[in-house]
Parts: structure tokens; C-alpha cells; sequence
């Protein structure tokens, strides 16, 4: 009996304190795991737009392991929150969908970014670039030092990884014609985790005694593989290359482990994922064809499946890193 | 030991209720309760009947399998696969699935994959002879090894809606369908452990296996049982999530071994064997589900989750023995 009365108390005091409705626009940037700078930087970017459309408040959050089980537990306490809309990069395209359409039955806006979800869990899908472009930079990266060729092999994220995945197809289908003298001997996964990914990277170097460049389209992955290299004193002989984080790369290409590394800008995305978000919510309509406005960065028009593209890829090397390692 | 024939001999030495007062399950039920009040009035969202049946899908299919877990760690053995075996049985729902089987073909191949699995792990522990610990350490490589060989990078979906009910359907209003399953199963584990006689051995092998097998209790066969058990509860677990995620990859449920043992520890199993009550497990997976929904709302980052969960942990497992330690100091 004490027990009911402490609930129902309880329960009294909840549903005043649940009363006061919120007049702000409640924006939910859900990223793959906590602890990742190009994150961190994404929300920089998130909380800018904040800022600038005024009422709007943006929640950061993402589950601690990059697993799509983590990151359902997330969404569902943001459908319990109530928050008008959902922004998410996510760790599985199809594993998300029931959840976030789910989301969508409750009214919550839903868009993917970054790493995307099946059309039918989303309402758009803003990709930071365009996948040809980047898996034909992630090889350009290479072969641009290498103008005799060579093999050279690729350290991925997750094997479930979407943009992965699909920049890795993309980056296939680009050799034979652009890149003939190039030959990818192999591609491994180390699960976006810095252990698993030196193992990997540890481990290509030993399968492959002739390989000459590393492409690791993944900011942890490539901090990892130019680590080895670094350590094992292959400065000169096997180069580092792919998506890196100015900030957390910098060294490797001031030491020469790697001599060029690539990246959008994730504070740009962050920014357009949170202005799209906020179009949907302001009424804005996502269908094949529309254009929507990413405020400062400009436009996208979205494709049949209701994706578009933010901007191309950005090279980083000596000439640049030091201003933009300030950056993110 | 006094051995007159018509004398009554109490179960027990101590008062029952002051015993049932003092039990760790009624320091779970305390902790349960203050973790909902605090909720409660930490976020506003929170004392909704969706957001509480939400709440549920967070903790149901791991509670599942730490129910039988709990049956298996009591005996002294361990079952390090479970994570896999869903792996597995999610794989090969998928695959039948690609040669146009229905929802009951499904069911029963994820739940016969579970049996099967646990069979397999029951006939090298207690066939063989090997420590569970080495042997399910193995199997949980080579259960979702076999899940990466068949899918590698791919994934199976396009499950039909009238499998995805499973996962995502309610039975009655915001009372979901894994959580009436989980309830009869936690009834039925209930009612094998504390009123048959199954559950009886299970506990004295879990106290001494030697001594059990002396009184005639046929230890081996026990010990098969609880592990194509813990499989079966498995292959329902990975039914539940491959219909709720509405997708099959070999990286399903990764982890979640470890997230089923936390349960069985921290409902007050002895993790040397023995003793423990599936209410005490029940508790714990509800205490799971409320701190991990409760610190989600209130967007807590989940490292500090995992921390929380530590300490909860440590502090109901250290409570209980430091309490004993100040008693007998007296």
C-alpha cells in the first residue's frame, strides 16, 4: 500500500513537471558511437545551426559500441522523449528501419546522414559526398604517389558498414579504367576499433611484403595503419592514405607516414543535417526532386530515393593540414 | 544432527520473513523501486505507458537467455555462446528465407538452430569432458564464424510482416508480445527450478557435483539438459530480435553474453554455483532495462551508462558481503 502511495505521488509530481510544453524545436543528432571526433565535430557544426535558427535545441547522442541493437535503445528513448525530429547516422541500414519508422508513425521527422538508412526508415538521406567521387579520391589518394604502381590494400570500419561498403564498390569499379597500374590485394575489416585495426594493419603488412600504400577510409582505421607504419619504421615504403581527421592525422603526414589524406567537412555536415531537419519540421516536403535548404552551404536537390549529395571531398597534405587540424 | 523419526525438521534455521526481508531480492525490489521514482522524477517522459513499454523491448530477449543462463551458472557450468548461437540461428532464418520459407518454418529453424547449438555445446562439456568455460569460448567464434562465412559483408531481410510481429507486435494494447514471452518463460523457469525436482538437482550439482552424482542424481544428463535449454532460450531470443531488427547480420547481438551474465549476477546468482532464484534474475533485468531507458532519456551518454551498470553491480554485490563481514565482527 505505501508503495502505491509512493508511486502514485510520483506519478502526480511527473505529470506536473510534464506539463510545461516545450516551445523550442528539439533536434536529435543520433551518431554511430560517442567518442569519435568526426563526430564531436558534426555536433559543432549541429549546435552552429542551432544557433542560428535560434529555437532550436539539438540533442548529441549515440550509443558507447558502434552496433545497431546499441543504437535502437537511443532512438527509442528519443521517440520517448518526443523530439520533432531525428537526424541519424546509422551503424546498419536495415537493422534501424522498424524503430525509426516507428519514429515516423509518432510524428517524428526522421533523416539519415553520413552512413544512411533504407528508404522506407527515413524520410531523406543526405550524403556527405557522392560515393563514385570518393572511392575514385580514396584510390586517386594513392596513385597519386605512386606513378609506377603497386599494390595497395584497404582497412575498412565494420564489414557492415553502408558508406563504407559502397565507396569500397565504388573504388573497384574505378581501377581498371582510371587507374590501371593499381592492384587492390585485399581488403580487411578492423571495426572502426584502434586495436582491431593495428591487428589488421599489422597483419597486411606480413601478407603483403610488396605492398605500397594503405587506404583506410576510416578516421580510426588510418590513425591505426600509420601508427604501424610509423612504428615498424615503413616511413617511405608504405604509405598511409584514405578519410582522416585533420586534427587526429596531423602528425602522420608531418612525420611522412602518409602524404595526403581526404575529408568533407563533418562541421558542414553536421550543420546541413540539422537545417534539413528543421526544413522537414518547418513543413517541408522530402520527394524526388525537391530542394531543400542547407542555410550557409547551400542546396540539395534530392534523387529518386530521396538522397543528395553535400559537397566533394576535400585532400588534405602538407600544404594545408596545419590550418585545418585547428579546425576539427 | 538429531535423527528421531517423528520430529519435524525445519527447512530452514532462520525466520522466513526475517529472512525474506533481508534476501537480495528484496534489495533488488528496493533498488528497482528507487531507480523507477528517481526516473520518475528526472524526466518527464519517462511515466508514459509507451515510453514504459518501450522500455521493455531493452532488456526482454537478453532477459530470455539469462533466465536459462541462470539454471546453467547455478549448476557450475557457463554458456560463453549465447551471443553466437543468435548470430548462427539469425543467419540461417535468413537463409531459409531466401528459398521462400514462411514464419513457422522460420521460428522453428532459429529456435532448432538454439536446441542444436546447445546440444552441441552439452555433448562437448559433458561428453568429452571439457570445461564449459574453454569449450563455449570456442563455439562462440565458431557459431558466428559460420554466420560471417555465409553472409560476410551482406545481410538477409525482406522477413514477412507476420514474423516481424514477434519482434515488434503487441499483443494487447502497449503490452508487447516479448514481454507476455518473457513473463511465461520466467514463470515456467520459476516453476523448473523452485517446485521440481529437476531444479532441485540443479542445485545440488551446482553445490557439489560429486556428492550428487553419489545420491544418484545423473549429473551428465542434467548438465546436457541446461545447455540445449540455454540453446533453445537462445534460438527464441534470436526469432525475437532477427523479427524486431527486420535484418539479419553476421555482427547480431554482439556482446550480449556478457549483458546476460550481468543479469544472472546481479539477480543474485553465485557465480561459483549453487544458489540463486529466477525472481532475483527477473529483478535484475528489470533494474537493466530501467537504468539503461531511465539515463537514455535524460540523454546520458552511454559510456556513463556502462559505469553506472559497473558500480550497480559492485555496490548490490559488495552490499550484501560487506553487511555479512560487519555482522560476524560483532
Amino acid at each position: 500500500m505505501k508503495l502505491l502511495k509512493i508511486l502514485a505521488a510520483t506519478t502526480a509530481v511527473a505529470v506536473l513537471l510534464a506539463a510545461p510544453a516545450y516551445a523550442q524545436t528539439r533536434i536529435a543528432l543520433v551518431v554511430k558511437s560517442l567518442g569519435n571526433g568526426f563526430f564531436d565535430a558534426a555536433n559543432k557544426g549541429a549546435q552552429e545551426a542551432a544557433a542560428e535558427l535560434g529555437d532550436v535545441e539539438v540533442i548529441y547522442t549515440g550509443p558507447t559500441a558502434a552496433t545497431a541493437e546499441a543504437q535502437i535503445e537511443v532512438v527509442n528513448s528519443l521517440i520517448a522523449q518526443q523530439v520533432d525530429a531525428i537526424a541519424i547516422s546509422a551503424n546498419d541500414p536495415d537493422a534501424l528501419v522498424p524503430v525509426l519508422q516507428k519514429a515516423m508513425e509518432r510524428g517524428i521527422k526522421v533523416i539519415s546522414w553520413d552512413s544512411g538508412v533504407a528508404p522506407e526508415g527515413r524520410q531523406l538521406h543526405l550524403n556527405p559526398s557522392d560515393i563514385g567521387l570518393i572511392g575514385e579520391t580514396i584510390i586517386k589518394l594513392a596513385a597519386d604517389y605512386l606513378p609506377e604502381g603497386g599494390d595497395v590494400a584497404i582497412l575498412s570500419a565494420a564489414s557492415t558498414a553502408t558508406n563504407q561498403n559502397a565507396w569500397i564498390e565504388a573504388a573497384k569499379a574505378a581501377i581498371p579504367a582510371k587507374f590501371p597500374n593499381i592492384n587492390l590485394v585485399s581488403v580487411v575489416y578492423g571495426d572502426d576499433d584502434s586495436v582491431k585495426s593495428t591487428d589488421e594493419a599489422k597483419g597486411l603488412i606480413a601478407s603483403y611484403p610488396d605492398l605500397k600504400a594503405i587506404i583506410a577510409p576510416t578516421t580510426v582505421g588510418v590513425v591505426a595503419a600509420a601508427q604501424v607504419v610509423t612504428d615498424q619504421n615503413l616511413i617511405g615504403k608504405v604509405n598511409v592514405t584514405g578519410l582522416a581527421l585533420p586534427s587526429e592525422f596531423k602528425q602522420f603526414i608531418d612525420n611522412g607516414a602518409s602524404q595526403a589524406v581526404a575529408l568533407w567537412n563533418p562541421i558542414d555536415l553536421g550543420y546541413s543535417a540539422v537545417m534539413l531537419a528543421n526544413d522537414l519540421v518547418k513543413g517541408e516536403e522530402a520527394k524526388p526532386g525537391a530542394t531543400l535548404s542547407m542555410g550557409r552551404v547551400g542546396e540539395v536537390t534530392l534523387d529518386d530515393t530521396n538522397s543528395g549529395a553535400m559537397a566533394a571531398p576535400f585532400q588534405f597534405d602538407k600544404s594545408n593540414i596545419e590550418e585545418f587540424s585547428k579546425i576539427y | 544432527m538429531t535423527d528421531t523419526p517423528h520430529r519435524h525438521l525445519p527447512d530452514r534455521l532462520d525466520n522466513p520473513l526475517k529472512s525474506a526481508i533481508l534476501s537480495w531480492e528484496s534489495l533488488l525490489v528496493l533498488v528497482a523501486v528507487a531507480i523507477f521514482i528517481v526516473n520518475s522524477f528526472s524526466s518527464p517522459y519517462f511515466l508514459n505507458a509507451w515510453s514504459l513499454s518501450d522500455l521493455t523491448f531493452n532488456f526482454t530477449e537478453k532477459a530470455l537467455i539469462a533466465l536459462a543462463m541462470a539454471l546453467l551458472i547455478i549448476s557450475g557450468e557457463i554458456d560463453l555462446s549465447v551471443a553466437a548461437i543468435i548470430a548462427l540461428a539469425s543467419t540461417l532464418m535468413g537463409f531459409a528465407l531466401q528459398y521462400g520459407a514462411d514464419t513457422p518454418v522460420l521460428v522453428a529453424i532459429g529456435i532448432g538452430t538454439g536446441i542444436a547449438c546447445g546440444a552441441f555445446n552439452g555433448f562437448l562439456v559433458t561428453g568429452l569432458k571439457l570445461p564449459s568455460i574453454v569449450v563455449t569460448i570456442g563455439t562462440m567464434s565458431l557459431f558466428r564464424g559460420i554466420s560471417f562465412i555465409i553472409l560476410g559483408d551482406q545481410s538477409f531481410k525482406g522477413y514477412p510482416a507476420s514474423f516481424a510481429w514477434f519482434g515488434q507486435g503487441y499483443v494487447f494494447w502497449v503490452i508487447s508480445f516479448e514481454l507476455v514471452l518473457f513473463a511465461v518463460a520466467a514463470l515456467v523457469f520459476y516453476v523448473l527450478l523452485h517446485r521440481t525436482n529437476f531444479g532441485r538437482r540443479v542445485y545440488a550439482i551446482g553445490n557439489n557435483d560429486v556428492a550428487a552424482k553419489f545420491s544418484g542424481v545423473r549429473v551428465e544428463r542434467v548438465k546436457f539438459i541446461l545447455f540445449c535449454l540455454t540453446g533453445l532460450m537462445s534460438g527464441m531470443a534470436a526469432v525475437l530480435l532477427t523479427a524486431r531488427l527486420g535484418s539479419t547480420r553476421p555482427s547480431i547481438a554482439e556482446g550480449w553474453e556478457l549483458e546476460a551474465i550481468t543479469m544472472v549476477v546481479l539477480g543474485g546468482v553465485s557465480i561459483l554455483g549453487g544458489a540463486g532464484t529466477i525472481i532475483g534474475v527477473v529483478l535484475a533485468a528489470l533494474i537493466m532495462g530501467l537504468v539503461t531507458f531511465g539515463l537514455g532519456l535524460l540523454n546520458v551518454p552511454g559510456i556513463v551508462m556502462s559505469i553506472f551498470i559497473g558500480a550497480l553491480l559492485i555496490i548490490v554485490i559488495a552490499l550484501p558481503i560487506l553487511y555479512r563481514q560487519l555482522r560476524s565482527r560483532r
